[in-house]
């Protein structure tokens, strides 16, 4: 579904990623994990086409990111729910309309889909919270209502960026069920994170690979995690 | 066509769309006071040149039909020129009718001038004599050269020489009152643009959001063009109003007492107003998008 070839990055001049190569299947799942600046965020906006390659090829769903026009990155990201580390709402919008902004600009009526959105709210944990603003929610809150968005366009594959930055033990392993339950309806899942010990949990219950970046490069963490 | 059926669109979408750009008081503030003075200042504008086109129209006309016959002679020859003039005048295709003018009407005409009680009988004045045209117009050069063998005293004014730069300057004006009306809708579409642009600029975090989740780039625009368009039309429905207020309160004096008296709408004129708020919302709407879009492909 998203395939990375031989993609680099710099950031003015200064390669960041080099030559990572990287295939994301239908229920996957994998970690990916490194030092902070490594260039975890970075790897996940090329694989979201928020970013593009300096070198080699990003291929999403079959389509060439270097051929898609603006329109088809659009429709694209569609498919690919993200949970942004800064949650990224709109801090005026309540909760439930943060929620179902995917909808809205897909040209959804969101009217019609009010009942889907109140089970997803219902599933993580915010069915009381629909019309708080951003700012009146906790980090766990935050974390949660970011995932409910990511997937509430039902996409193949949720990438996920520090999803539990700023939550505690508790609420970092509600949220690593979450995915594993998203996981398990088939979902590709990648989660950019540095707590290894959320991984170490999610492998006792999750057939997880677990990438780490080194010296620009991803490799397969082994027993040394 | 399908244009104004987009613009319809935007004005009337799912307000939804519109509320995930936050309200932002100024540029609202701004958008609605640039529209209204702009449309304030195009009812005048609008009513400057039709009243130059109604008064191009009336020189024109009032003046290409009528002609005067001045009589310079000697006193002894001035009944004899002026009956020779009257019977040129009366035989010449085109003519509808010569009076000569009486003295206390000459009088009447040379007081602003002189003063009143202006002693006509010792100052050798010309005898005039008035010339209505038909329709069809009469032959001046023709007429010319037959009273110069009938009455040598005699001289055809067919006012062309002073009735066309007259004519000339109103139709200037009413052009100047079409290109005023240009550069406001030009200056109202460089303001909406600026608003626009700085709207975007501060809600560069709602588009990177937006477009994060999906939204493609028509949608993005779409949520301020909306905004914009909705505003440019409710200050140019109010400037519109205040400017048609303003000229129906314009002191009127009598007819053909020049343009400032005559400068208001007529009959049907009255509806020409109401074309400026869509004609403003159309502006709006063409300044946004273009705006919008061009910011819009700045951004990954």
């Amino acid at each position: 579904m998203i395939e990375l070839e031989d993609v680099s990055h710099s950031y003015g001049g200064a390669e960041l990623l080099s030559g990572i190569s990287l295939r994301l299947q239908p229920g996957s799942f994998h970690f990916l994990t490194g030092p902070s600046g490594a260039g975890k965020t970075t790897l996940l906006k090329l694989c979201y086409a928020e970013l593009r390659p300096s070198r080699g090829r990003v291929r999403l769903f079959g389509a060439e990111l270097g051929r898609m026009d603006r329109d088809a990155v659009a429709r694209t990201r569609r498919r690919i729910g993200v949970v942004h580390q800064d949650c990224q709402f709109l801090d005026h919008l309540p909760l439930a309309e943060n929620v179902s902004l995917p909808l809205l600009a897909a040209g959804r009526d969101v009217a019609a889909e009010s009942e889907n959105l109140r089970e997803l709210l219902a599933w993580v944990g915010l069915e009381a919270q629909t019309a708080s603003l951003p700012p009146q929610l906790s980090g766990g809150e935050r974390q949660r209502a970011a995932l409910a968005r990511a997937v509430i366009m039902s996409p193949d594959v949720i990438l996920a960026d520090e999803p539990t930055g700023n939550v505690d033990w508790e609420m970092s392993l509600r949220i690593l069920q979450l995915l594993i339950e998203l996981n398990r309806m088939g979902k590709a899942i990648l989660v950019a994170t540095h707590d290894l010990n959320l991984i170490r949990t999610a492998k006792a219950h999750v057939a997880a690979r677990v990438l780490r970046i080194k010296a620009r490069q991803v490799l397969l963490a082994g027993a040394d995690l | 066509m399908r244009r104004l059926a987009l613009l319809a669109a935007v004005l009337a979408g799912d307000p939804r769309a519109g509320r995930v750009v936050p309200p932002s008081g100024f540029t609202a503030r701004l958008t609605q006071f640039s529209a209204a003075a702009m449309a304030f200042l195009a009812v005048f504008a609008l009513a400057l040149s039709l009243a130059a086109g109604r008064l191009a129209d009336h020189w024109g006309e009032a003046l290409a039909r009528t002609a005067t016959v001045r009589i310079s002679a000697p006193e002894g020859q001035m009944a004899a020129q002026t009956d020779a003039v009257l019977e040129v005048l009366r035989t010449t295709p085109g003519v509808a009718t010569a009076r000569t003018i009486p003295e206390d009407e000459q009088r009447a005409l040379l007081e602003p001038w002189f003063g009143p009680g202006l002693p006509l009988d010792t100052l050798p004045l010309p005898r005039l004599v008035e010339v209505t045209e038909t329709v069809e117009g009469m032959d001046a050069e023709a007429l010319r050269l037959r009273l110069q063998g009938e009455a040598p005293g005699a001289v055809l004014d067919d006012h062309t020489r002073w009735r066309r730069p007259l004519v000339e300057a109103a139709g200037r004006l009413r052009l100047l009152g079409w290109l005023s009306i240009g550069l406001i809708g030009a200056a109202m579409a460089a303001m909406i643009a600026l608003s626009a642009s700085s709207a975007l600029a501060a809600n560069a975090r709602v588009i990177e959001v937006l477009r994060l989740v999906g939204a493609r780039d028509a949608f993005i625009a779409r949520a301020f063009v909306r905004r914009f368009t909705r505003r440019a039309l409710e200050g140019a429905i109010l400037g519109t109003a205040l400017g048609i207020a303003a000229v129906a309160l314009l002191p009127r004096s009598g007819a053909g007492s020049g343009i400032l008296a005559g400068l208001g709408f007529r009959g049907l004129d009255w509806l020409l107003p109401l074309c400026l708020p869509p004609i403003a919302a159309a502006v709006a709407f063409a300044a946004t998008r273009l705006t919008a879009m061009r910011v819009l492909r700045g951004i990954t």
